[in-house]
């Protein structure tokens, strides 16, 4: 299960970053998202694989932690979908003002030499 | 007392609640909200002023007070702290903020929607990541200036701001992510995310996993580097900076200092004394990134055309100095460099709303010639805003006026008597040489940041003075503009808090003493947020 996640977080982050650096304004906001799947994965992994662990506690009372699941990075992985959401969501708007204004979906406004 | 300590949530409640309230009023009703906007910095700076003296007043040099949201334990839960720095960062940001707001009132806060409401959410955002004491929380409060500031420098719309508004945004974004990688990994090696638990606890990581803590504090600082502007990270801030309508440039000086003071708090905090074998983890990097920094953005002063991307650079080169003495890592050098900052970042903003002032009056399209004002000479924004909207009373003698101010801001990016940029960069330059000469002999290094900075300053002067000859002197015909007051008295305002500074540079350098003796005592911080003394644990 570490391989698998490790290799998807990789591949994920990979292309992102090749697609970040393309020129083109569709290639860059699709490059971001790919990378903040990355990121969110990689949040999570920080609490540990584990697979049928609860992160909450029952309401028995404190039982061995160690049977948990670490809820916190689960928590960052919400508020950081939340942000990197409505952040994507307002470059995506500046992108089409940009290709509006310009005529041209180039990150720069116009081709390159 | 019990209530005073409430104080603590005002500067991230206030801007909160008078932004989401300016949401509701329509955008005719201008007066009312600026009004509205007026009113919440208003109590902000004198809340800032009040925890100043809070921070400060207690005699003592062992308080950082800390605030429990909702009464949670503070370990385990978000806390704010105040100590002197972060007061002091407070009380800059609100006077800026009520300068940029009392400029913008002018004619800026009608150039798009929703201005006010952007412009408290930014204060929320600053104000909460001045006064966090979790990594994560300031990650929330970074993201909420981030994206209040991508508003504001859309502001006026225009093609060229569209064009460097999505530079910004996507390096901020790529910045953000890299941000999350470095607290997630951090908290995958200590297990938590509560800065003073993290001091703590570094110390005591095994050390197999020391390598994964490192390379976690490097991609978080380089995260921090990317909105300080350091060398190869900072290409961005230029262009961005100077497409910002005059207000926006102004406040966002105080962004770059945002970086600033999360690199200074967490590399002394987590990196300083206490942490054993990891200590001075990065300094050299931010030694030789901020002289790196001051090379480039010292050629970028003496080669700007337009006045916009001088001041641009400015407040790169302010960054530079910053980072580089955050890297020497001394007290002295540090209280210095606190000083500097609030001094160059009043004159950085004071600069940036002068400059619009200045470019009424010239004439269109002398600046043809100059190879940058490709990129400026098409802002159409200007030409739809009908003339007869400034309403207000206008300056007399405005030209004499500006230039004044022109040369007081030059004298303080400069660094020359008798202005507080002086004093700052000597007060900086002393900490560095008396460094060295207790401790037998000053390494080369120090030499060369301390020739850089006078270099930097000269340079600054050289630029200054070369656009001020070509706006105030050369024109055969100068239009006189139009200047109201209340866009003069922001910028005479800041320029006068630097002549108070210099006036009462005694009581301000004590105070900066104090505040980077406190920081480089990370027991006390500790002390603050977990009540325990420190190393047990």
């Amino acid at each position: 299960m570490e391989l698998t996640l490790a290799v998807a977080i990789g591949v994920l982050t990979g292309s992102g970053v090749w697609l970040v650096l393309r020129p083109r304004t569709y290639q860059l906001v699709i490059g971001l998202s790919l990378l903040s799947y990355a990121v969110n994965l990689f949040i999570f992994s920080m609490g540990r694989l584990r697979v049928g662990a609860a992160p909450v506690l029952g309401p028995d009372g404190i039982a061995n932690p160690a049977d948990y699941a670490d809820p916190v990075p689960q928590a960052l992985v919400l508020t950081a979908i939340v942000i990197g959401f409505a952040t994507t969501a307002l470059l995506l708007v500046v992108l089409l003002v940009s290709r509006g204004l310009t005529g041209s979906d180039h990150v720069d406004g116009r081709e390159g030499r | 007392m019990d209530w005073a300590r409430h104080l603590l949530v005002i500067p991230v409640l206030l801007p909160l609640v008078a932004g989401a309230t300016l949401l509701l009023f329509d955008e005719r009703r201008h007066t009312l909200k600026a009004l509205v906007s007026v009113a919440s910095t208003l109590v902000l700076l004198i809340s800032a002023i009040a925890l100043l003296r809070m921070a400060d007043g207690t005699g003592g040099d062992t308080l950082s007070m800390s605030y429990a949201l909702a009464s949670w334990p503070a370990p385990f839960a978000i806390v704010l702290v105040l100590d002197r720095l972060s007061a002091l960062l407070l009380v800059t940001t609100s006077v800026l903020a009520l300068a940029a707001l009392a400029f913008s009132l002018a004619r800026w806060d009608r150039g798009g929607p929703h201005f006010h409401s952007l412009f408290q959410f930014l204060l929320m955002g600053l104000g909460g990541a001045f006064l966090t004491g979790d990594l994560f929380n300031l990650f929330v409060f970074f993201e909420v200036t981030l994206a209040a500031s991508y508003g504001l420098l859309l502001h006026g719309s225009g093609s060229f701001r569209v064009r460097s508004g999505l530079h910004y945004i996507s390096i901020n974004l790529a910045a953000s992510l890299l941000f999350l990688i470095g607290v997630s990994l951090i908290y995958g090696v200590t297990g938590t995310l509560n800065m003073a638990d993290l001091a703590l606890r570094i110390p005591l990581v095994a050390a197999e996993d020391r390598m994964l803590l490192q390379a976690g504090a490097g991609v978080l600082g380089v995260a921090f580097l990317v909105k300080a502007g350091m060398w190869p990270l900072g290409f961005w801030l230029p262009p961005a900076y100077m497409a910002a309508a005059a207000p926006v440039g102004a406040i966002f000086v105080i962004l770059t200092k945002v970086g600033i003071y999360v690199l200074l708090r967490l590399s002394i905090l987590l990196f300083g004394g206490l942490s054993g074998e990891l200590a001075g983890f990065g300094s050299m990097v931010l030694l030789w990134g901020g002289i790196a920094t001051l090379l480039f953005a010292t050629s970028g002063v003496l080669a700007s055309q337009a006045m916009g991307r001088l001041a641009g650079y400015s407040v790169l080169i302010s960054s530079g100095t910053l980072l580089a003495a955050i890297g020497l890592g001394n007290t002295a050098v540090v209280s210095g460099a606190l000083f500097y900052l609030v001094s160059s970042t009043f004159a950085a903003a004071a600069l940036f709303m002068l400059i619009e002032l200045v470019e009424r009056a010239r004439e269109p399209g002398a600046d043809l010639l100059a190879v940058t004002m490709e990129a400026y000479g098409d802002e159409p924004e200007e030409t739809d805003e009908p003339e007869d909207e400034e309403v207000g009373v206008i300056m007399p003698g405005a030209l004499a006026m500006l230039g004044l101010s022109f040369g007081c801001i030059a004298l303080l990016l400069a660094g020359l008597p008798p202005l507080s940029g002086f004093v700052a960069k000597f007060a900086m330059l002393k900490g560095m040489l008396a460094a060295g000469s207790q401790g037998g002999g000053i390494a080369a290094s120090v030499w060369f940041l301390v020739a850089l900075v006078i270099v930097s300053g000269l340079a600054a002067l050289v630029a200054m003075m070369r656009t001020g000859i070509r706006t105030f002197w050369a024109p055969l015909e100068i239009v006189v503009p139009r200047v109201l007051v209340i866009e003069v008295a922001p910028v005479l305002a800041l320029i006068g808090l630097c002549f108070a500074m210099t006036i009462c540079g005694g009581a301000v350098i004590r105070y900066t003493d104090a505040a980077s003796t406190e920081l480089h005592q990370p027991a006390v911080y500790i002390q603050g947020v977990l009540g325990t003394g420190g190393v047990e644990k």
